[in-house]
C-alpha cells in the first residue's frame, strides 16, 4: 500500500497537486467564458499528468510515466484542441442565461467540498487512514464529482456540459492515481481512448444540434416532456 | 466448443457492421444484418445451455460465459433477431435509403457492444463496453435527424455519460477496496472481487456499491435516473426502441446484479438489497404516474419499460431462488413482450402518421390481425394471464413474502394494478373509439412488420402456460451462483 508509508515530501507534493486541480475546477465553476473553461481544463489535465509522474516516481510504478505522457497528450492537448474546434464552429463564447450566478455556484461548490470532506473523513477513519493523503484524494475525487454535476446542472451551453463531463472524469482519474496507482495499465489506456471517442461523438452531435435544432443551449431542448 | 460459438456470435455482427460500411447498399445491408442476427440467435442457445454446466473463461480470464451473462445474451439475441426482421419492413417506410447502410452498420455494432458487455469478466472493461453501447446507440436514437430525435440523442448521451461516470468512480473505489486484500495490482475480475469481498471494509464497499447502483441504474432506467429513457425510446426508430428496451437495459442490469453479489459478500448487511428494492418501487411508482397521464404512444411504452426494470430490480433485490428465477424469467418475457409493443406502436405511428394516442383510433376495425396481436401484447405487458409476465411477476411476489419483504410486495401489487388500469385505458381509446374522419388516411404496413409480432407473442403465450423444467433448472443454477457465500 503506497499511501500508508509515504515520505512527507511526496505526500505534500501529491496534496499540492491535488489541491491545485481542485482550484482549477473552481476556476471553471466561477467563470462564464467558454474559453476560460477550456484553459482551466487543459491546465488541470497537465497537473494530473504531473501527478501521475510524481506517483510513479515516489511509488515505484514506472508504467505511470507512460500514463503521464498519454494524459498530457490526450487530456492536455488533444481534448482541448478538439473542444476548441467545436467552440470555434459555434457563435457562442460565453454562457448567456445563467441559472445560478457564478458567485453563487462557487458557494454551492464549496458546500459540495465540505460534504465530500465529511464523507471521506468517515471512510478514512474506518480504514485507519485518517490524516493521510488518501483522505485528501478521496475528498477531491468526490468534490470534483459534485462540482462536475453542479456545472452540468446550472450551465446549459452544450460546451459547458461536455466540459462538465470531462471534469467528472478528471476527478476520478486524479483520485485513482493516488489511491490505486497499481490499477492495470490496460484499463487506464482504454479509458483514455474512450474519452477521445466520447468527445468526437459530442462534436458530431453538436453539429447536428446546430443544424437541426438551431441552438446549442439546453434551454431550447424542451420539445420532449412528460 | 463454447469458445467456437462465442467467436461466431461476436464475429457475425462485427463482420456485418464492417461489410455494411464497405458496401453501402441498403438491400445488402439489411440482408447482412438479418443474417448476423440469425447467427447470433443460433449460437446464443447452445451457449446458454453450456453455461449452466459451469463458467467458461477465455483470453486470460478477460472473457467469461457464465450462467447469468449467458441469459442476458439469450434475451439480447432474441430481440436482435426480432428487431432485424422488423427493421427490414419499417426502415423502408422511412424513405432514407441512401443512409440506410449507416443505420444497419450502427445496428450491428450496437448488438455487438451489448453482447461484448455481457461477456466481460473484468469490471473495468465491462464499464467501457457499457460506455460503448451508449456511444453507438446515440447515433441510432438520432437517426431520423428531426429536431426531436437530436434532442433525445443529446439528452441520452449527456445523462448516461454523467450517470456512468458515477459507476466508474464506484469501480475505482471497489478496486481500492480489493487492493487492501489482494495487493496493489490485480486483475479486477468478478470472481476476484467476490473472493476479496468478505475482507473488504464494509463502509467503503457500501459507498462503492451505492455509486455503482446509481451509475448503472441510470443506464437501466431506474427512477429517478430514468429521465433520458422516455425521450430516447420514443424518438428512435421503432426497432431501435425495442433494442434499447429489451436488450440494452438488461445488459446494464447485469452489472448491478454482479456487484450486488459482491456487496452481499462484503457484509454491507441489508443495505445493498433494500436500496435496490427501493429503486425498484420508485420506478414502479414513476412508471404508474406517467402511464396514467400519457399522451404519446411510444412514451407510454417507454414508461412501461421503466416499470418493468423496476420489477426486475425488485426480483434481484429480494433475491433467493424465487426472486432470481422470477427476475430472470421476467427479463426474457419483457424482452419478447416489449418487442411486440414497440413494433405495434411503430406500425400504428406509420399507419396514422402520428405519435399521439388521441390520433390513433379504430385499430380494431382497420387492422384486425395486427391489432389483435398488439392488444394481446398490451394485456400481456400489464401482467394479465395467460402470458409469461403474469407468471414471472407472481414468482417475484412470492419471493417477497418468503424473504420478509411484505411491504414491498403490497406496494408492488397496488402499483401494478394502477398500471394495468391506466395502460389498458389507453388501448381502449385506441381500439374502440371510432375516429371522426373516415379511414382513408390509415395505411397498412408490410408483412415484415407483422411477422416478428407473431414470433414474439407465440412464445410469450407458451411461457405463460408452461414453464419448462430446463429453464427452471437454469434459474436455480443462477440463483446458487448469485446467492451469498457465507464468509
Amino acid at each position: 500500500m503506497l499511501i500508508a508509508h509515504l515520505d512527507p515530501l511526496a505526500s505534500s507534493i501529491f496534496s499540492l497537486m491535488a489541491i491545485v486541480s481542485l482550484l482549477l475546477a473552481f476556476v471553471m465553476l466561477g467563470s462564464r467564458w467558454l474559453n476560460n473553461y477550456l484553459y482551466a481544463f487543459a491546465a488541470e489535465s497537465w497537473v494530473i499528468a504531473a501527478l501521475s509522474a510524481a506517483v510513479g516516481f515516489y511509488g515505484g510504478y514506472p508504467e505511470l510515466y507512460l500514463i503521464a505522457v498519454l494524459t498530457a497528450l490526450f487530456r492536455g492537448l488533444l481534448l482541448p484542441y478538439l473542444v476548441g474546434r467545436i467552440i470555434g464552429r459555434l457563435n457562442v463564447t460565453r454562457e448567456i442565461h445563467e441559472i445560478l450566478e457564478p458567485s453563487s455556484s462557487l458557494v454551492a461548490g464549496a458546500f459540495g467540498v465540505i460534504f465530500a470532506l465529511i464523507v471521506s473523513y468517515r471512510i478514512g477513519a474506518s480504514l485507519g487512514l485518517a490524516g493521510t493523503v488518501a483522505v485528501l484524494a478521496l475528498t477531491i475525487m468526490l468534490s470534483m464529482k459534485l462540482i462536475g454535476f453542479l456545472m452540468l446542472a446550472v450551465r446549459h451551453e452544450a460546451l459547458s456540459q461536455i466540459l462538465g463531463l470531462l471534469v467528472l472524469e478528471n476527478g476520478i482519474f486524479l483520485g485513482a492515481q493516488i489511491l490505486v496507482p497499481g490499477m492495470p495499465l490496460l484499463i487506464e489506456i482504454v479509458i483514455l481512448f474512450d474519452l477521445l471517442v466520447v468527445v468526437a461523438c459530442f462534436g458530431v452531435l453538436v453539429r447536428y444540434l446546430v443544424a437541426h435544432v438551431g441552438s446549442t443551449s439546453s434551454l431550447d431542448l424542451n420539445r420532449l416532456v412528460g | 466448443m463454447a469458445g467456437a460459438f462465442l467467436l461466431a456470435m461476436l464475429l457475425a455482427p462485427l463482420i456485418s457492421a464492417l461489410a455494411c460500411m464497405v458496401i453501402r447498399s441498403p438491400r445488402i445491408a439489411e440482408t447482412l444484418n438479418l443474417v448476423s442476427s440469425i447467427v447470433v440467435f443460433v449460437t446464443a442457445i447452445p451457449l446458454t445451455v453450456l453455461s449452466a454446466h459451469g463458467s467458461h473463461y477465455y483470453l486470460e480470464d478477460y472473457v467469461v460465459i457464465d450462467v447469468t451473462g449467458a441469459w442476458v445474451i439469450l434475451c439480447t439475441s432474441i430481440v436482435y433477431l426480432l428487431a432485424s426482421i422488423y427493421s427490414i419492413g419499417y426502415m423502408r417506410l422511412l424513405g432514407e435509403d441512401e443512409r440506410l447502410w449507416s443505420f444497419y452498420a450502427l445496428f450491428s455494432g450496437f448488438a455487438l457492444t451489448i453482447l461484448v458487455s455481457s461477456v466481460m469478466n473484468n469490471a473495468g472493461l465491462y464499464w467501457i463496453a457499457i460506455e460503448l453501447t451508449t456511444l453507438v446507440s446515440t447515433f441510432l436514437v438520432g437517426f431520423e435527424r428531426a429536431a426531436e430525435s437530436i434532442e433525445a440523442a443529446w439528452k441520452y448521451i449527456i445523462i448516461i455519460s454523467a450517470g456512468i461516470s458515477l459507476a466508474l468512480l464506484g469501480t475505482v473505489l471497489f478496486y481500492w477496496c480489493g487492493s487492501f486484500v489482494l495487493g496493489p495490482t490485480y486483475d479486477m475480475t468478478w470472481d476476484a472481487l467476490r473472493q476479496a469481498a468478505p475482507k473488504m471494509n464494509p463502509a467503503l464497499a457500501a459507498l462503492s456499491y451505492l455509486l455503482i447502483l446509481v451509475g448503472y441504474g441510470t443506464k437501466v432506467g431506474l427512477a429517478p435516473m430514468h429521465s433520458w429513457l422516455p425521450d430516447a425510446h420514443s424518438e428512435s426508430p421503432a426497432p431501435i426502441s425495442a433494442m434499447l428496451s429489451g436488450a440494452l437495459l438488461n445488459s446494464a442490469m447485469l452489472g448491478i446484479v454482479r456487484y450486488l453479489v459482491i456487496a452481499d459478500a462484503a457484509q454491507t448487511g441489508q443495505l445493498a438489497r433494500v436500496t435496490l428494492v427501493a429503486f425498484g418501487l420508485i420506478s414502479l411508482l414513476v412508471g404508474a404516474l406517467f402511464i396514467v397521464r400519457q399522451s404519446g404512444i411510444k412514451r407510454l411504452m417507454a414508461y412501461s419499460s421503466v416499470e418493468h426494470m423496476g420489477v426486475i430490480a425488485l426480483g434481484f433485490g429480494i433475491g433467493g431462488p424465487f426472486g432470481v428465477a422470477g427476475a430472470l424469467y421476467h427479463m426474457l418475457n419483457h424482452s419478447l413482450n416489449k418487442s411486440v409493443m414497440f413494433f405495434g406502436a411503430g406500425n400504428a405511428m406509420r399507419s396514422f402518421s402520428s405519435k399521439e394516442i388521441k390520433n390513433i383510433h379504430d385499430m380494431w376495425g382497420r387492422f384486425p390481425v395486427q391489432g389483435a396481436l398488439w392488444l394481446a401484447g398490451a394485456a400481456a405487458i400489464t401482467g394479465a394471464p395467460p402470458f409469461g409476465l403474469f407468471l414471472s411477476e407472481l414468482v417475484i411476489l412470492r419471493a417477497g413474502f418468503e424473504r420478509g419483504y411484505d411491504w414491498a410486495v403490497y406496494a408492488m401489487v397496488v402499483l401494478l394494478i394502477v398500471i394495468f388500469i391506466g395502460f389498458l385505458n389507453h388501448f381502449r381509446a385506441m381500439y374502440f373509439n371510432a375516429g371522426e374522419s373516415s379511414g382513408s388516411s390509415a395505411k397498412p404496413v408490410s408483412r415484415w412488420c407483422v411477422a416478428p409480432m407473431w414470433l414474439a407473442l407465440v412464445p410469450l403465450v407458451v411461457f405463460g402456460v408452461w414453464w419448462p423444467q430446463s429453464l427452471w433448472n437454469h434459474f436455480m443454477t443462477a440463483s446458487q451462483v448469485l446467492s451469498v457465500v457465507s464468509p
